[in-house]
């Protein structure tokens, strides 16, 4: 049974990649991918596939990352988090500030030293200042721009500021034995405080007009966005496929057997000893780091973030994903958050053909949300195994 | 002024006694009274000058013609005409071509068309007016009918002017009804707290308005106790000071200093732009003061530059911190008052002080009320989930979408109906059966196949949810659709000037405890009830009972559902109905039911009392961010559930379940 998860590797003490033939067939799949898109891009290749198009195929790739740490969240887990799109925010805000602030001192640089004098550091700051936050009526660096400047300290941020956040709201929320429903409620809530709060002026953060010319990357301003696009690309696909082995082997040794016993009967777990808050605590901030870093990489191809994407709708989108996609198997969410989202934007994107009934015309930019909610409550009801459970027919009609 | 108090005092009666006379007498006269009154004063009325006014204003009242205090009002709004070769005066209005139609005075009717040039328009200047003016406002205050003196006191309240002290005097003493003598008293003080000569009247006033909440008396006091900063070598004689300014502590020393250089007393200090500007105007061969441009990055090699300059004699002198508090030091900087009396302000400002206690409690009352409002809002937003979720187990996120779908309702209502009221009371029943019949439907083919897996419920109900809204977005557009409180809904209850509510958030209070009322007479009082909660304890026990657990389940579901309708309609008269109005309340109940303990009605209750009491506390602290102060109530709720994971109703015993 290649496809199926494997019960306990550590018992048959066999080699990680042999006893998981998934995840070669991943790793296979995802480089004949990207190697794929390569040759057909414009960039770098043929030019079939369109800059849009690959950006299109990156921000997938950081989808199916963030739906991979959802899948070892719920599905092995059993946490239904309804947050870990904020975590993904979160990442995309701290490299989204370094993105604007550094660009936005490049020009600002540019245009004062054609001055016959040249600008003094604070002159540069408060320029930079007054052109980011202008349109939220302030011309102040807030607190939390101060190192804004520096690449290393925003890229630590990504790490640091889902993880803490995580860290600490895992910490409150599983000490006090908050399961179940009400964890997801709680969570949800986490992320409905967060959107509130960066939806306000002056956070600093630029309230709801977020953060934006993201595409355009400080110190290759003058690179084409098929190349910058590329480079996205390799990023988020490389990511993936190290996300994919990170939490392959996290779920496959005897932690993941802990994880997926805790999921099944919590309390039986703890009676046999086990420190199970540190389990969860453990999973929740390892998963909320990797959405931040999944959202670091998405939002400048997407190049704009602003509030609503933190929305609690965003992190309930990303579990149906994975329920469709197949919970407890991690290339059931990759498959759950490509076909939807893939789908979701060729839908709404204007490029399916509208359905003439001759009595009603379909307009799917009307209707697929209609479809994806029925839809979405078909899969619970009549496939809790999702789109990942047809390998399983798959294999067993074999011999 | 005073001296005139008595004249206008006679007119006035006369004014009075004339009106109440003329009703009387109008059959009998001939047909033009009026203008022959006028007649008689011809050259006063024609070219009035403000010495003439009181003889014409004398001979008028003997005269006693109806229509007199029309035409003064129309005569002096400039508003009446003469025509030269008889001497007549006509009303007019502007007729086609810029001609003129004259109407007769007497008899209101249309005479004749007329060229402007041929009639000559009269125009009282700014004194007669005025004398005019204060003789019919008397005349309006001391008006037998009480509608008409309290109309002609708000007017005064609306433009309070020096001139009405008087014949508000003359009212008051005349004025029978006790409540509109009060209303007199007040004005009349307002009136003298800022415009009497003599302070002792003035002092008096003020402290009539002591303790005084309006907003008009608070507006009076703040308006004597304005302010404006000046500075001077001492503190000039004579000024009545508010307060003194110390450069470096409560005024920035630069501030100061700039006031100075604005009075041209100090030279201007070149700030940092200036001190760039001024470089920039003296490169020299790429160099400024013998300094290389390219340099010039830092404050410290900039103001080297600026020295060098200054050395050379080119440029005005770098002003230093010593120099500028040298400068300041030799002034005194102040506030004072506009009012010169300080007696006059003194009494102002210790009568704002008395009534700040008293605004405080008002204050603190109308936030009472108004987070009272919001609680009842919350807990018909929650109370259809408290049955699902508190009693049922079941995470029903599409409950939002069931408070959108009998505001829809309510709409779609009173766009047949277009009597408000009966379309209101159409709407409540309608929207709790199409609801309660959703809810029916949804709990058959999904929710009974999930009773086994919670987690998997919230998600199911989540994917209605999304199609739901679409359906409604696809139906009924994007933009907000108005639910229109009938007009005895409409108004306000003001208690004053610092506290009023809304009378429709009267009504959602009383529909609040309605609900719950009728709650906890179905859950106890029973059958339904009874079974209910046997379902709930113990599905096995109570089917072998005879009670049918499918068809309870299914009731309460449905009943949870059909209030979270009513509660819609009653949401959509006080928010807007959007395809996303329900989304917004979801979080919020889930958040009143888990606060205040699943499976408990009254928890229910002191949950959705103690959010909105949170959220209006929060936002008292800063009134401007209702985003900041949903924000925090979150948070306190994450932090609320660690230290009570059971709500603050928690069940004990065999009712808690699991």
């Amino acid at each position: 049974m290649p496809f199926d998860i494997p019960r306990n590797t550590a018992a048959t003490k066999r080699s990680f990649l042999i006893s998981n033939p998934s995840v070669l067939w991943f790793m296979g799949l995802l480089g004949l991918f990207t190697i794929g898109v390569t040759v057909l891009s414009e960039g770098f290749g043929l030019g079939l596939i369109s800059t849009n198009l690959v950006k299109i195929l990156g921000m997938t790739l950081c989808l199916c990352l963030i739906a991979i740490a959802m899948d070892v969240v719920w599905g092995y887990c059993g946490i239904l988090s309804l947050g870990h799109f904020a975590f993904f925010g979160l990442g995309g805000y701290a490299i989204g500030m370094w993105l604007m602030y550094a660009r936005t001192e490049i020009n600002i640089r540019e245009s004062l030293g054609r001055g016959t004098i040249p600008p003094t550091e604070l002159e540069v700051s408060e320029a930079v200042a007054a052109q980011i936050f202008g349109v939220v009526g302030s011309s102040e660096l807030p607190l939390i721009w101060s190192f804004a400047g520096s690449l290393p300290f925003q890229l630590a941020m990504v790490v640091l500021v889902p993880g803490l956040l995580a860290l600490v709201f895992g910490w409150l929320a599983f000490r006090s034995r908050v399961t179940g429903v009400y964890l997801s409620i709680l969570t949800q809530a986490m992320t409905l405080a967060l959107s509130l709060y960066l939806f306000q002026n002056d956070t600093g953060l630029r309230g709801n007009n977020g953060l934006s010319g993201l595409q355009n990357i400080p110190g290759a301003l003058h690179v084409p966005q098929a190349v910058i696009s590329m480079w996205f690309f390799w990023a988020s696909a490389f990511a993936l496929g190290a996300g994919y082995l990170l939490f392959a082997w996290v779920v496959s040794g005897k932690f993941g057997s802990v994880i997926r016993a805790i999921r099944d009967n919590e309390a039986r777990v703890r009676f046999l000893g086990y420190n199970v808050e540190g389990y969860k605590l453990f999973v929740f901030t390892i998963t909320a780091i990797v959405s931040g870093i999944a959202g670091a990489l998405y939002y400048p191809q997407a190049g704009i973030i602003n509030p609503a994407e933190i929305a609690p709708i965003a992190s309930i989108y990303l579990a149906v994903w994975v329920a469709i996609g197949g919970r407890g198997r991690l290339y059931g969410a990759v498959i759950g958050a490509a076909f939807v989202s893939l789908l979701s934007s060729w839908l709404t994107g204007g490029g399916a053909p509208n359905i003439d009934l001759g009595f009603y015309r379909i307009v799917w930019t009307d209707w697929w949300l209609v479809l994806l909610g029925l839809g979405f409550v078909a899969v619970t009801l009549f496939f809790p195994k999702g789109m990942g459970g047809l390998f399983d027919y798959l294999v067993r009609k074999k011999p | 002024m005073l001296r005139l108090m008595p004249r206008i005092a006679t007119l006035c009666a006369c004014l009075i006694a004339l009106i109440l006379v003329v009703p009387l007498r109008a059959s009998a006269q001939i047909e033009t009274p009026l203008q022959d009154a006028l007649q008689t004063v011809q050259p006063l009325v024609a070219s009035p000058s403000r010495a003439t006014v009181p003889d014409m204003l004398a001979a008028l009242i003997v005269a006693d013609a109806p229509g007199t205090v029309a035409f003064l009002r129309a005569w002096s709004d400039r508003e009446v005409y003469e025509r030269p070769e008889d001497g007549l005066f006509f009303f007019a209005r502007e007729g086609a071509d810029r001609a003129l139609v004259l109407i007769d005075i007497d008899t209101g009717e249309e005479i004749g068309v007329t060229s402007s040039r041929e009639v000559n328009q009269i125009r009282p200047n700014a004194g007669v007016r005025r004398e005019v003016g204060a003789a019919l406002v008397q005349f309006e205050l001391m008006n037998p009918d009480p509608a008409r003196r309290i109309a002609a006191l708000e007017s005064i309240a609306r433009s309070p002017d020096a001139e009405q002290a008087e014949a508000l005097e003359i009212a008051l003493e005349a004025e029978q009804d006790s409540a509109i003598a009060l209303r007199m008293q007040r004005l009349l003080d307002l009136l003298n707290a800022r415009f009497a000569t003599e302070t002792a009247t003035r002092v008096d006033a003020i402290e009539g308005l002591r303790g005084d909440i309006s907003t008009e008396a608070r507006r009076a006091l703040n308006q004597i106790l304005q302010t404006r900063s000046d500075f001077g070598e001492t503190l000039p004689e004579g000024t009545n000071v508010a307060r003194v300014r110390v450069p470096g502590d409560d005024m920035a020393l630069i501030a100061a200093y700039a006031v100075l250089a604005d009075a041209g007393l100090v030279p201007e200090r070149p700030g940092r732009n200036a001190i760039r500007d001024v470089l920039r105007a003296n490169v020299v061969d790429g160099t400024v003061g013998g300094i290389p441009v390219h340099q010039l990055d830092t404050d410290e090699a900039r103001r080297a530059a600026y020295l060098a300059l200054q050395e050379a004699g080119t440029v005005a002198p770098l002003v230093t911190t010593a120099d500028m508090e040298a400068a300041v030091a030799q002034y005194v900087f102040y506030d004072a008052y506009l009012e010169a009396d300080p007696a006059v302000t003194g009494a102002a400002r210790d009568a704002l002080d008395s009534t700040r206690t008293r605004i405080s409690v008002w204050q603190f009352l109308g936030i009472s009320i108004d987070a009272l409002s919001l609680a009842s809002i919350f807990f018909l937003a929650a109370i259809g989930l408290a049955i699902t979720f508190g009693v049922m187990r079941v995470i029903n996120m599409a409950h939002g979408e069931f408070i959108m779908m009998g505001a829809y309702t309510g709409y779609v209502v009173q766009t047949v109906i277009p009597n408000y009221t009966t379309s209101l009371v159409i709407a409540l029943p309608l929207a709790f059966a199409v609801t309660f019949a959703a809810g029916v439907l949804m709990e058959r083919l999904v929710i009974r196949h999930l009773y086994t897996r919670p987690l998997e419920t919230l998600l199911a109900t989540f994917g209605i949810s999304i199609a739901l809204q679409q359906l409604a977005k696809n139906i009924f557009g994007t933009q907000a659709r108005p639910l229109t409180a009938p007009d005895w809904l409409a108004g306000a209850i003001q208690v004053n000037d610092i506290v009023s509510v809304a009378s429709i958030r009267v009504a959602i209070f009383v529909m609040a405890i309605g609900f719950l009322l009728m709650l906890l007479y179905i859950l106890n009082r029973t059958r339904l009830g009874l079974e209910v909660r046997a379902v709930t304890q113990n599905p096995g026990m109570a089917a072998s009972m005879g009670i049918n657990p499918d068809r309870i389940n299914m009731l309460t579901f449905g009943l949870g559902s059909g209030i979270a309708g009513v509660a819609g309609v009653a949401i959509g008269l006080v928010a807007q109905v959007t395809s996303e109005m329900g989304a917004n309340y979801i979080v919020q109940s889930f958040m009143t039911v888990v606060v205040g303990g699943v499976g408990s009605v009254f928890g229910t209750l002191a949950g959705a009392t103690l959010i909105g009491f949170l959220q209006k506390g929060i936002e008292w602290f800063n009134p401007a961010n209702t985003l900041a102060a949903q924000t925090f109530m979150v948070l306190f709720i994450i932090l609320f559930i660690q230290f009570r994971p059971k709500g603050i109703v928690a069940l004990k015993g065999r009712a808690a379940g699991d």
